[in-house]
C-alpha cells in the first residue's frame, strides 16, 4: 500500500479529521456559540445605568463600548441577540408546523396539492416585508404580533420543498400497497410519509431560523415590531442611528455585526446538517 | 370463488399502441395456475390491474362476483419481484409487517424469518430474506387470492424453493387463490396445474 504524504491537505487545525468530524466540530462549536447567547441573553435583565461612562469607546473594560446612558453595549448587544433568537425560535416553529401540515395535506389527491401549491405561491407573490408588518399589525404588534408576523409568512419555501419531496415519494410502490392494504390517506400521511420528510424538515427549520431573526430585526428596526423597552437587536440598530452622525459608530457597528455573525453560524451550521443528513450534497 | 378479467384493454398514456387488448382470464382457488409471457409482455401491468393497482382501463375485474373495492383491505393481493421497492426505508422489519397484520411467532418460523430480523432496516437485509417479508406480510388472513409477480426470480434455487414451498402450504391450507406469474418455464411446470401463455389471450400481441 502507498503512504499518503502526511502533509498533504490533510492537517486540519489541530489533528486529521475526515469530513464528517470536520462537519460535526463545526456544527458542535457554532450550536455552542449561539447556545451560549440564547442562555446569557436570558440572564442579563437590568443593566446599570453610569451617567459618568456615557459614549465610550470600545476599550477592555467595555467591549462594544457604552452608549448615552452609560450601558455596557457588548451585555445590551447579547440580550438584544438572545430576545431575537427566542422570537425566531418560536417563529420558525410556527412557520415548520404550517410547511408540515400543508405538505402532508398535499399528499391527499390531486385537489388538495394544487391547492397547497397556491396557496404557496399567493403567500410568496407578496412582499415579504409587507406581509410581515400587516400581520404583526394585525395581531396586536409587540412580541406576539412580530412572532406571528414572522411565523406566518416563512413557511413558503420549506412547503415547496416537502410538497415536491411528498409528491416523489407517492409514486413509490409502498405507498400504493400500503393503499391496497386499506389504509387511510391521513394514516399514510403519518406513517409512511412523515418519517421520510424528517430529514427535509430538520434542514429547512435551520435555513429558516436567520431569515426570521434578519427579518424580525428588520420589522423592529423600521419600528413595527418589539416595543423599544425590550432590548432587541432591531430596537438597538435603531437607536443607534441618532447617535451615527456624533460619532458613535460602535453603537451601530457591533450589534450589527453579532447579529451578521449568529446569522451565518446559523448558515453554517444548516449547511453542515445537510451533509449529514443529505451525502450526496456534501461533495460538490 | 372467482378472479375473472373480462375484456381488459389497457394502453400506458404515452403509448401508442395497447399493451392489453381485450384480455379474458378466469382464475379460482381449485388449480394453481401459471401465467407466463416474455419481458415487456404486460405480465406485470395484468398483475397491476387484476389485484387493484391500475384503475385505469378498459374492460372489467370482477373478484367473486363484484368488482374490486376503491376504498378498505383488498382480498386480491400482489407480491412484487423487487421486495425492496416496496418497503418504506424508514421502517423496521416489525413495523412492515405490522401494516398488514399480526403475525405469529410460528409463522414467522415458517417462512424462515429470524426474530433478530424484525428490528433492523431493509437495507440492513437481502433480497431473499425481504422477500420472506414481502410474503408474509401479503398473507394477511383477509387476502384470498394471491398473485406472485415473478416473486422469486431473483432468488437463488434454494431461497425459491423454500418460499415457495411456504407459499403453497398456506394457500392449499386457507383454500386461497394463487397465481404464479414467471417466464420461467421450468418453475411453472413443476408448480402448476395449468399454465397460461400471456401471448395467447392476449389480442395486441397478434
Amino acid at each position: 500500500m502507498i503512504r499518503k504524504k502526511a502533509n498533504e491537505r490533510e492537517q486540519w487545525f489541530l489533528y486529521r479529521a475526515n469530513l464528517r468530524t470536520k462537519t460535526l466540530v463545526v456544527i458542535g462549536l457554532s450550536a455552542l456559540i449561539i447556545i451560549s447567547i440564547f442562555i446569557s441573553g436570558y440572564f442579563i435583565r437590568d443593566i446599570p445605568t453610569n451617567f459618568v461612562n456615557a459614549n465610550q469607546m470600545p476599550s477592555l473594560e467595555h467591549l462594544f463600548g457604552t452608549d448615552w446612558m452609560g450601558r455596557d453595549m457588548f451585555q445590551r448587544t447579547i440580550s438584544g441577540l438572545g430576545l431575537s433568537l427566542m422570537v425566531g425560535f418560536i417563529a420558525s416553529a410556527v412557520s415548520t408546523l404550517i410547511s408540515i401540515i400543508l405538505g402532508l395535506f398535499s399528499s391527499f389527491n390531486r385537489f388538495a396539492d394544487e391547492a397547497v401549491a397556491g396557496i404557496i405561491d399567493l403567500f410568496g407573490s407578496i412582499p415579504h416585508i409587507l406581509l410581515i408588518i400587516l400581520i404583526s399589525i394585525m395581531f396586536g404588534g409587540g412580541v406576539l404580533g412580530v412572532v406571528m408576523g414572522v411565523g406566518l409568512t416563512h413557511w413558503t419555501p420549506l412547503a415547496r420543498v416537502l410538497r415536491s419531496e411528498v409528491k416523489e415519494i407517492k409514486t413509490k410502490e409502498y405507498i400504493s400497497l400500503a393503499e391496497n392494504l386499506g389504509k387511510s390517506k391521513v394514516w399514510i400521511a403519518v406513517k409512511h410519509l412523515f418519517p421520510l420528510i424528517i430529514s427535509q424538515i430538520i434542514v429547512g427549520v435551520i435555513l429558516m431560523f436567520p431569515h426570521a431573526i434578519m427579518h424580525e430585526a428588520a420589522i423592529t428596526f423600521l419600528g413595527f415590531g418589539l416595543p423599544p423597552h425590550e432590548p432587541a437587536i432591531g430596537v438597538i440598530l435603531a437607536e443607534s442611528m441618532n447617535y451615527l452622525s456624533s460619532g458613535y459608530w460602535w453603537l451601530a457597528f457591533y450589534p450589527g455585526m453579532s447579529l451578521l455573525l449568529v446569522v451565518l453560524l446559523f448558515d453554517l451550521i444548516g449547511e453542515n446538517v445537510e451533509k449529514l443528513l443529505n451525502p450526496e450534497t456534501a461533495q460538490s | 370463488m372467482e378472479l375473472i378479467a373480462k375484456n381488459i384493454s389497457f394502453k400506458y398514456p404515452s403509448a401508442k399502441d395497447y399493451l392489453l387488448k381485450d384480455v379474458n382470464l378466469e382464475l379460482d382457488n381449485n388449480k394453481i395456475i401459471g401465467l407466463i409471457g416474455d419481458s415487456g409482455s404486460g405480465k406485470s401491468t395484468l398483475c397491476k390491474i387484476l389485484s387493484g393497482y391500475v384503475r385505469e382501463f378498459e374492460g372489467e375485474v370482477l373478484f367473486e362476483g363484484k368488482p374490486l373495492a376503491k376504498k378498505g383491505f383488498k382480498p386480491v393481493q400482489l407480491i412484487y419481484q423487487h421486495p425492496e421497492k416496496v418497503m418504506n426505508p424508514k421502517w423496521k422489519m416489525k413495523q412492515v409487517l405490522e401494516e398488514s397484520w399480526e403475525v405469529s411467532d410460528d409463522f414467522l418460523s415458517e417462512f424462515g424469518i429470524q426474530k433478530s430480523w424484525l428490528n433492523r432496516f431493509p437495507q440492513e437485509l437481502s433480497g431473499g430474506e425481504l422477500q420472506r417479508f414481502s410474503v408474509v406480510r401479503s398473507l394477511n388472513p383477509n387476502t384470498k387470492f394471491l398473485i406472485a409477480d415473478e416473486m422469486t426470480t431473483m432468488l437463488d434455487a434454494i431461497t425459491q424453493a423454500q418460499i415457495l414451498d411456504s407459499v403453497l402450504k398456506i394457500v392449499k391450507e386457507r383454500k386461497m387463490g394463487f397465481l404464479l406469474v414467471s417466464h420461467d418455464m421450468d418453475l411453472v411446470e413443476t408448480i402448476c396445474d395449468e399454465k397460461i401463455y400471456l401471448k395467447d389471450i392476449n389480442a395486441a400481441m397478434k
